[in-house]
């Protein structure tokens, strides 16, 4: 028998080890080191059509995931599907009519929320701009460029691209082709 | 045609009367596991028979499963060009499924079995009986230690086990067949959720420690004191520790990933 003060190293050395393996699989294996989603900011989109998008799909802006699709739900009153993103609190400065569309990763891969910057454009700029078209001097305005905060909602979207759709219009657009050139000859 | 029934009726009969004695034996090693706040000693010496003397089977067996899973991973994914996935098929198979199944069942094997030989051979030589002469309750002394220790030790095991089979598939996936290292650990992170997975895995071993670990303690405690009974209580302890597990693992999947 070992002495109790060698088993009670071993069973430090021994739990230790567990400790270090679950952290692993939490830090290295698991999300836990990337965005970290509760500590940021939720903004709608309604889409035509969310169909594969799921929650939990990654939101990106140039390619870089700035958070993740919390809550994909329908709504009845304007039959579209309201998608809500959280995004990461880093980025708050992201224009207001920025527009967001639904990707899909390579060939067969997940659906994603890519949005794309708008101008940074908006009231202010449009009637100073408009000052100066019409020879006037800009009136004084407050703010700069207005970003998307908590509960803001982006306007131009574009739903995700179903396969099927796409090449029923296609073959009906071939067909209505045909036709019309038949009736040409 | 009246023994048939009579001995199935006996049969069905035993099987309740076990199933209540081995709930019972829960419920005394239960009451009596505050006993043991002043007395760590006893359990860490039961950690380490149980736990730290398993560390060798299963760094092994973890190591070999991550690298089983790297290699056919591999062959399936290069089919279909998503090669870079190998990462999120050996992590999350290990995470969810193989890490604590397979350590359950190797525990049975290695720490299971010698659990129910030692008290069983206790009760046969009448040390059990000993200890209670002496007024020492053997539940208390015997069996609570051995109860918890498994119990604490089962999640630490399967932890190791499933990180150290992420290493082999990280082996033979990034080191033997070319996989990329960066997508390897970036899409496992990407995809493998730190409360669906990783501590759903964890509450697996939890639950599969329990279950073993009781079973061992009941077989021993309830071995006939032969060393033919002591014998079959080992062999009965590593089936229905098997049996249990996989079972217990089908309702925990349904409950945990069913929806």
């Amino acid at each position: 028998m070992m002495s109790t003060r060698t088993t009670e190293i071993w069973v430090g050395v021994f739990v230790a080890a567990g400790l270090a393996a679950l952290f692993m699989l939490a830090m290295k294996v698991s999300n836990l080191s990337a965005l970290n989603e509760e500590d940021g900011f939720t903004i709608e989109a309604r889409f035509e059509d969310a169909s594969g998008l799921k929650v939990r799909s990654p939101v990106t802006m140039a390619g870089v995931r700035i958070g993740r699709v919390v809550a994909i739900e329908f709504d009845k009153q304007s039959l579209q599907a309201v998608v809500r993103m959280r995004i990461d609190r880093r980025y708050d400065t992201l224009p207001a009519d920025s527009s967001a569309s639904i990707y899909t990763a390579g060939l067969l891969g997940e659906k994603y929320v890519g949005l794309e910057p708008g101008a940074g454009a908006d009231e202010c700029e449009e009637a100073a701009l408009e000052a100066e078209l019409e020879g006037r001097a800009p009136e004084p305005c407050e703010g700069g460029t207005r970003v998307l905060r908590d509960g803001s909602r982006i306007k131009i979207t574009q739903g995700s691209l179903v396969l099927e759709k796409l090449i029923a219009r296609f073959v009906s657009q071939f067909l209505e082709g045909g036709g019309k050139k038949e009736a040409a000859q | 045609m009246l023994d048939l029934l009579q001995n199935l009726g006996r049969r069905g009969l035993g099987v309740f009367e076990r199933l209540g004695r081995a709930s019972l034996l829960l419920v005394q090693i239960l009451s009596g596991l505050h006993t043991l706040l002043p007395r760590p000693r006893l359990v860490i010496q039961q950690v380490f028979s149980v736990g730290v003397l398993s560390l060798v089977i299963i760094v092994v067996s973890g190591t070999f499963v991550g690298m089983v899973l790297g290699l056919q991973g591999y062959n399936t994914l290069v089919d279909f060009g998503a090669e870079e996935s190998l990462g999120v098929v050996v992590a999350l198979s290990l995470v969810r499924e193989l890490g604590p199944v397979v350590t359950a069942l190797l525990f049975a094997g290695r720490a299971g079995s010698a659990l129910t030989a030692e008290i069983g051979l206790m009760k046969a030589t009448e040390q059990l009986s000993a200890l209670e002469m002496m007024a020492v309750d053997p539940v208390r002394r015997v069996l609570a230690p051995r109860f918890i220790a498994g119990f604490i030790s089962m999640p630490l095991l399967a932890a190791i086990f499933s990180a150290v089979g992420v290493l082999g598939g990280y082996f033979v996936g990034v080191g033997l067949l070319g996989v990329d290292e960066g997508a390897y650990w970036s899409q496992m992170q990407d995809k493998v959720d730190l409360y669906d997975d990783v501590y759903n895995g964890v509450i697996k071993s939890l639950a599969f420690g329990w279950v073993a670990t009781w079973i061992a303690v009941f077989e021993g405690h309830d071995a006939v004191p032969t060393s033919e009974g002591v014998s079959r209580a080992t062999t009965r302890t590593v089936v229905y520790t098997s049996l249990a597990v996989l079972g217990l693992d089908f309702v925990l999947t349904a409950l945990m990933f069913g929806d």
